[in-house]
């Protein structure tokens, strides 16, 4: 069987099976963190789009209370490890966005109690570019960012 | 594809760490050989649970590195306590693990 045929199979049988569990009831109405995957924020092009997509405005306040972990220059674009964290109440939801990158979202999280405000991935950089590190804290949007210079671009190939 | 986890607890905050073997495909880049793009492939769901309950969802994008490594921490996990983490890509491959927190 081809790959394409594949996906489009399993897809066809993830739907049937969630219609399925959709009427028995099995399914909650609303969960403690986010459902369907952001599409539209990860095709954003701006900073601004990705943040209006995922979470309906781009107005961010920078805080000190949003805290970076993150190199000040990766030789290697295609691995730049950052984590952030805060001490602020109620942190909802982290993303880190790269500006320069052709779609700046790189990556999202909402966190439900229980966790902890913070949030660590490895991620790609295309060039030197300003990252942008925003929390969501009892609904409203907090940012930090730092450049990190880039050697050798981690997109494309 | 192969996972691995491991969970590191100190003041009361344990650490998830995961690390996922995948290709994390961006779709913008060419084979040397067809010249032709290669499709994205890449994990766009990874969620944490403890004990059964969710703590964490994570959406990730293409700009998540290959064989991603994603750290979380939850609080009051005690030793015994289960951590699982599932993950599911744009193609409907998925996979998941459990460990026991020591």
């Amino acid at each position: 069987m081809n790959r394409h045929r594949r996906s489009l199979l399993k897809g066809a049988l993830a739907a049937a099976l969630a219609g399925i569990a959709a009427t028995l009831g099995l399914t909650t109405p609303r969960r403690a963190v986010a459902a369907e995957w952001p599409r539209d924020a990860y095709a954003a092009k701006t900073v601004d789009d990705a943040l209006k997509n995922l979470y309906g405005t781009s107005t961010v306040v920078a805080s000190p209370e949003v805290k970076i972990r993150a190199p000040l220059q990766a030789e290697n674009g295609a691995v730049v490890p950052v984590s952030v964290s805060s001490n602020l109440p109620d942190v909802q939801a982290i993303s880190i966005l790269v500006e320069k990158n052709a779609a700046p979202l790189a990556a999202h999280i909402s966190l439900g109690n229980g966790a902890v405000p913070y949030f660590s991935a490895n991620i790609k950089m295309g060039s030197t570019s300003d990252v942008h590190f925003i929390v969501k804290a009892g609904g409203k949007l907090y940012s930090a960012k730092q450049n990190i210079k880039v050697t050798i671009g981690g997109c494309g190939g | 594809m192969a996972m691995k986890m491991r969970t590191k607890t100190a003041n009361g905050e344990t650490e998830i760490m995961v690390l996922i073997d995948h290709p994390m495909e961006t779709g913008q880049r060419v084979d040397p050989k067809t010249k032709e793009k290669i499709p994205p492939h890449f994990i766009q769901k990874l969620t944490f649970s403890l004990n059964g309950k969710e703590v964490a969802v994570a959406d990730l994008g293409v700009a998540v590195s290959k064989d991603p490594l994603v750290k979380v921490k939850v609080k009051g996990a005690k030793p015994g306590d289960k951590v699982r983490v599932t993950w599911s890509d744009n193609e409907g491959d998925t996979g998941e693990k459990e460990i026991v927190i020591n």
